[in-house]
């Protein structure tokens, strides 16, 4: 059949390297149609890279892929096979939405390739009900088990009847159960779609041994190829997994002596982990159920149990980071302090996610440990170099922590763990992902540290063959306890064949009727088979689609709402902003403190002084007596006026000698110096005109001129009437920005940008339909800011509210565009929150005519503020707000307005890719 | 003994971490340099390049002289237009000052009977109008004395007044607005990287490794505050004697020491408001929002925009609260009015008091702050 049917994918001298190291390299490879085919290897030697570029997630960089007979370098055949190929990605629940629910998701993953409600119902009911998740429906992924996660990836990948299925470890980190389900299920679909071909990788011998064809790879380079039978067959081993090391080359197969353990001694020492009734609850509900057990000192205790059912909790625990809501906890004897630095020195924990710093290399990460727990320098050297030999990181101590394989990632994460040698160890579960030699050598290892050095080891996995390597386990299950004993017994207890079967009898047992057994979903998803609709030709699949726009437009605003916090702060934190602002600022300058040197001490000199005191504009403070003291109360901001009256003033007056006085004005801030020369001769001029209308001369002798200043659309001249009006253009820009900018990078950061890679959306369709949320939420923020101005401010909105509300809508696409723009130039939610903040706040605050209009403004200030859509909408809400501006009046603004929005989206566009590199 | 060991060394993972990561050096460098100088060139005098018009009923010598006396860089050339015409060209933003010369204004002048010129000012632009119209008066009084001195006898004013500034004699605008923006950027920059830094650790799980490895809380606080203080008062440090001292010639009175030593201490305060607000926020939007709705009233009510006396009474007691408000005060003082220690003391000591109680609150935070995040 294989040789009659083309190739699902041909590959052709491919070659894929990251920062010049090669992940795949010179690969040539036909992969057979309408077969499970599986990639088998150890970590980081190109899987997912190959996997990557046949699912055209990414960037082909040199070399030939066909994949169902279109040629992958090559946009346009790209966007046409892209709909019969389904990807899904490694790590748990990866491209699902976290805050979505089940039905939500499915319905999203529909909606992408153009499926009518109708027709997304059906699917989804079918799919649900064939994969057991019917009951969960309106459960959030971000709270399904690890299995139940990896299953709804599945549905949502099969939604659209795939022609090809690339599953990218599909099953790491998932329990045996929900493991054995994952794959019937996987049997079942191809029941119903015979002609579907399927690409796996995964770390399973076991699974691969049911394959139809295996690909071994190492280091970038296809080792062999043939079904399982013959690759066992060639190497003469009975089982794959040593059939696979023997294909590696002599230096990785590790060695290859079977692992012996020798008993474990008991002993009548106090246990070294004492858990009395643990329990822990979230809110409603309780994550661990009165968990107990003890744990010798040396022994390694195995923990297993689905995902989710509280192993992560317990461990958490007993280490200190969660506080306990009933029970007690013991380690060495004392009871958990998350305060006892002396127990952590002695306890080494790695945790389930990764946690290390991934912008530090291997080397750095290693030594940075090492000094956190305070080695002596050569002893410190000396460890790491052991380390990094025992754990085969010697080729990458200079590569960032990030840039690893995952199961590089985990042997870091494990040689930190145990850098300081602690007498405790709790692993949650290490080896995920981390491939079968390398595994081994990790265990030969916890052996040494356990039987030697008495090292107690706390150990929770999913792996069958490391728990019968515990001397006890202890099986969970919805946060308690199901049994706990040798790993033999439990075997026999059940009269099981083998622990695995043990296990998942245990666990039916303990989930009971309830829940469809696996046996009868594989049957529900025969029994309704799928309408036989032809995928391909579907209207809208292709090219641009408002369903998909409207989609991702859907998804976002439920994630929106579903973080009432966020919504919380964006509208209550506007409203606020404009208060503190609106009253905050007053450009108004007023109650200046001054004081008086009175060198004459005269009538005369009082009289002129008088008329300081009488002004509202200053505030009078206890007199000078010095230049010496006028000068240091200038200096220390006492004061910031200082009127100085010569000795002999009165005298000099009333002779006609002209006397002068002085005003010595604060000019470090030289706006408000400004102002206050302004008072100063106003106040300065009102004396002359009293003094000369006192000795009945007539004043126009004096001011020949009569200047009558009429302050247009602000007669009372009160900064409310501008600042008001403006500071809702402040706020509109940077908050939909800011939140826009945040949603972008979010997307890249947790990876459900894949879902954009690999589906038929295009770049619009994604940037607008995650804009079109944040526009209306700008749009609500605009509401609330009008009507705060108007009512609480009592600024009446005098002119065009329907040009106000176009000009906002213009406006709040802007802020959003550039929003999007940034993040489509930073990788990372900090470097976006960053980027945004720096780039909006100076030039919406200084150069967009907030304070000085951007026309008096010099240099690039105001080249900036000419090109910041803030400038016009700030002119645009002073317009109708306060010069009471009709629509035509102001229709500049709004054209000008109306360019910013697409203008930013297009540049967005550009800059997006379609794949990743 | 220990404890310092680990703040250091933690502390220099932080660095690494910002140093690697170019988008944000470039932009701390941006912060630094390009926006500072902008905007202290952007304001270069109080009334600058603001539009005029002239409607001159009068067409005599004396109302070409006024209008005459209007120049760059203070106003643009002044246009000519008819009274008819006004409304509609400040409805349109075209000029922000139109001037109305009435007929016979010379003659009137001439004859001492005090004819009315009217200024109409766009009051939307607050200071550029409140400063734009004291220039004008001045201009108009100036033009019409010196035309009446020649005309008739000379006019005796019985009391002089002679205006001088302190501490910046000629008004030279760039000064403040540098500074000024020098301050803003500085507590942007140290909140954000601080907050950012916390949260990062949150976001990626390696905040629970630390908290299970033998570090207190205040040790890993501490590593980000020095660690993240250093980065911002190095480039503080070049660029206050680079662009502010050099490029932009402003001359810093006080002692440069203690205006070191003070910027250090505010460091610290604003680096604890950046902790604290990455304790109280979940997300990173979480944060940028609660962010942006301290710096935005850092930036606006700390002096640098409306004196702090100006403040309505309401406000005053809240700005309290904000150690942007006393670094300002603090700053102003040692660069411009060259003051010494015995005259800031209280700053600073207020300065280290807030930094200390949103320290202390952080820290108290920080441990629940990871507890409920699971």
């Amino acid at each position: 059949m294989t040789d009659n049917t083309p190739p699902v994918a041909r590959i052709q001298g491919v070659t894929h390297t990251y920062r010049q190291v090669a992940a795949v390299n010179n690969v040539t490879l036909d992969i057979p149609a309408g077969q499970v085919v599986g990639l088998l290897g150890p970590d980081g030697v190109g899987k997912s890279t190959v996997l990557g570029l046949i699912a055209g997630a990414r960037r082909l960089q040199s070399g030939q892929l066909q994949v169902l007979g279109a040629d992958m370098a090559s946009a346009a055949h790209r966007n046409r096979v892209c709909p019969r190929i389904a990807y899904m990605p490694q790590g748990l629940g990866k491209n699902l939405y976290a805050e979505l629910s089940v039905v939500e998701n499915l319905d999203f993953f529909g909606k992408l390739f153009s499926q009518d409600p109708a027709e997304r119902r059906s699917r989804i009911e079918r799919l649900t009900t064939a994969t057991g998740l019917y009951p969960f429906l309106q459960r959030p992924a971000g709270k399904l088990s690890g299995g139940m996660k990896q299953k709804l990836g599945l549905c949502c990948s099969l939604i659209h009847d795939p022609d090809l299925l690339i599953l990218d470890e599909p099953t790491t980190g998932v329990d045996p159960l929900s493991r054995r389900q994952f794959w019937e299920l996987i049997t079942a679909v191809r029941r119903d779609l015979p002609s579907m071909s399927v690409i796996v990788s995964t770390a399973y011998m076991d699974e691969a041994e049911g394959f139809d064809w295996l690909v071994a790879m190492d280091a970038g380079q296809v080792l062999d190829t043939g079904t399982p039978q013959a690759l066992k067959n060639r190497t003469g081993a009975d089982n794959l997994e040593s059939a696979f090391v023997r294909l590696l080359p002599e230096g990785k197969r590790g060695s290859r002596h079977r692992l012996d353990i020798p008993p474990l001694e008991k002993s009548a020492a106090a246990p070294a982990i004492v858990a009395r009734g643990l329990t822990r609850r979230f809110g409603q509900f309780t994550a661990v159920d009165n968990v107990s057990f003890e744990i010798q000192a040396g022994e390694i205790f195995g923990f297993l149990g689905s995902n989710g059912c509280g192993k992560t909790t317990t461990m958490k625990m007993l280490t200190g980071l969660l506080p306990l809501t009933d029970g007690e906890a013991f380690l060495f004897g004392k009871p958990v302090d998350a305060g006892d630095l002396a127990t952590r020195r002695r306890v080494g924990f790695m945790s389930q996610s990764f946690s290390l710093y991934g912008e530090l290399t291997v080397a750095q990460n290693l030594k940075l440990h090492a000094r956190l727990f305070h080695l002596l320098p050569a002893k410190a050297a000396e460890r790491i170099d052991t380390l990094v030999e025992r754990f085969g990181l010697g080729a990458h101590t200079d590569a960032t922590a990030s840039s690893l394989p995952l199961g590089m990632r985990q042997r870091l994460s494990l040689a930190v763990a145990i850098i300081h040698e602690p007498e405790m160890l709790i692993l949650d579960e290490p080896t995920s992902g981390v491939d079968p030699v390398a595994r081994d050598e990790f265990w030969e290892l916890l052996v040494e540290l356990s039987r030697c050095d008495k090292v107690t080891i706390f150990i929770s996995t999913h792996f069958m063959n490391e728990a019968l390597r515990c001397d006890r386990i202890s099986l969970m299950h919805e946060g308690r306890v199901l049994i706990c004993g040798e790993p033999q017994q439990l075997v026999e207890a059940r009269a099981a064949n083998s622990l695995e079967d043990a296990f998942i009898g245990y666990l039916q047992e303990a989930i009971g009727p309830t829940t469809t057994p696996p046996e009868t979903s594989t049957e529900a998803g025969t029994a309704s088979s799928p309408p036989q609709v032809s995928q391909q030709s579907r209207p809208g699949l292709h090219g641009f689609s408002l369903n998909r726009l409207f989609g991702y437009s859907h998804l976002e605003m439920i994630e929106v709402i579903r973080d009432p916090v966020r919504m919380g702060f964006a509208l209550l934190g506007s409203a606020i902003l404009l208060i503190v602002i609106a009253y905050g600022i007053s450009l108004d300058v007023e109650d200046l403190s001054y004081a008086a040197l009175d060198l004459d001490a005269t009538p005369e000199s009082r009289q002129y002084l008088s008329n300081f005191q009488g002004s509202r504009y200053f505030v009078e403070q206890p007199p000078i007596h010095s230049k010496e003291e006028l000068d240091r109360r200038l200096q220390s901001n006492d004061i910031t006026l200082a009127i100085e009256i010569p000795p002999y003033f009165g005298r000099a007056l009333r002779r006609g000698d002209t006397p002068t006085v002085s005003a010595w004005i604060d000019g470090a801030n030289t706006t408000r110096a400004g102002t206050i020369e302004g008072y100063v001769t106003g106040v300065h001029a009102y004396y002359l005109a009293q003094y000369l209308a006192g000795k009945g001369i007539d004043a126009s002798s004096i001011t020949r001129v009569s200047l009558e200043p009429r302050y247009r659309y602000n007669p009372s001249f009160e900064t409310i009437y501008s600042i008001g009006p403006k500071t809702p253009a402040m706020l509109l820009l940077l908050i939909p920005a800011i939140l826009m900018a945040v949603s972008m990078a979010r997307e890249k950061e947790i990876g459900t940008i894949t879902n954009f890679h690999v589906t038929p959306t295009t770049r619009l369709e994604f940037l607008i339909g995650k804009q079109l949320p944040y526009i209306a939420i700008g749009m609500v923020n605009f509401v609330i800011l009008t009507l705060l101005v108007v009512f609480l401010l009592q600024v009446p909105l005098k002119g065009s509210l329907l040009a106000l509300s176009l000009g906002a809508l213009l406006y709040v696409s802007a802020s959003t565009g550039f929003g999007l723009l940034v993040s489509s130039l930073t990788n990372s939610q900090v470097a976006a929150v960053f980027a945004t903040t720096i780039l909006t706040l100076l030039p919406t605050i200084m150069f967009s005519g907030f304070i000085q209009p951007t026309s008096t403004l010099e240099g690039g200030g105001r080249l900036i503020g000419t090109v910041w859509p803030a400038t016009y909408y700030m002119h645009l809400s002073v317009a109708t707000f306060t010069k009471g501006l009709g629509f035509l009046e102001v229709s500049r603004d709004l054209a000008l307005l109306a360019l910013f929005g697409p203008a930013f989206v297009a540049t967005t566009a550009l800059f997006l890719r379609k794949q990743e590199t | 003994m220990w404890g310092w060991a680990n703040i250091f060394w933690l502390g220099t993972k932080e660095l690494r971490s910002v140093l690697l990561d170019t988008v944000m050096v470039a932009l701390i460098v941006w912060a630094f340099s390009f926006q500072i100088y902008a905007r202290s060139v952007a304001i270069s005098e109080s009334v600058n390049n603001a539009s005029i018009a002239i409607v001159d009923e009068d067409h005599s010598n004396l109302s070409r002289a006024v209008a005459n006396a209007f120049f760059p860089p203070y106003f643009k050339e002044p246009h000519l237009i008819s009274s008819t015409e006004v409304d509609e060209a400040m409805n349109q933003d075209r000029f922000m000052f139109v001037v109305v010369i009435p007929p016979g204004f010379e003659r009137d002048i001439r004859e001492g009977r005090q004819p009315t010129v009217q200024i109409d000012i766009d009051a939307t632009a607050v200071t550029q109008a409140s400063l734009g119209s004291s220039y004008i008066q001045n201009i108009i009084r100036n033009e019409v004395d010196y035309f009446a001195s020649r005309a008739n006898e000379s006019t005796a004013y019985p009391v002089i007044l002679v205006q001088r500034r302190a501490f910046n004699p000629n008004g030279t605008g760039s000064w403040f607005s540098a500074v000024s923006a020098l301050l803003d950027n500085l507590t942007i920059l140290t909140i954000i990287l601080t907050g950012a830094a916390l949260l990062r650790e949150r976001e990626h799980g390696t905040i629970e490794h630390l908290l299970v490895m033998p570090l207190t809380s205040f040790q890993i606080v501490m590593s980000k505050v020095w660690a993240n203080g250093v980065i911002i008062l190095t480039t503080f440090s070049l660029s206050m004697w680079l662009l502010v001292e050099g490029l932009l010639d402003v001359p810093i009175a006080g002692s440069r020491l203690l205006l070191l030593v003070g910027t250090t201490l505010y460091l610290f305060a604003a680096a604890a408001i950046g902790i604290f607000l990455g304790t109280i926020a979940r997300t990173m939007a979480q944060f940028a929002l609660l962010m942006m709705m301290v710096i935005i009233p850092m930036m606006l009510l700390s002096g640098g925009m409306t004196p702090i006396e100006s403040q309505p009474e309401v406000i005053q007691p809240l700005t309290w609260f904000l150690p942007s408000r006393h670094y300002m005060a603090f700053a102003q003082a040692v660069i411009f009015r060259g003051a010494n220690l015995g005259i800031v003391w209280p700053q600073l000591l207020t300065i280290v008091g807030l930094g200390s109680i949103f320290f202390t609150a952080s820290l108290i935070l920080f441990r629940r702050s990871i507890t409920i995040s699971k």
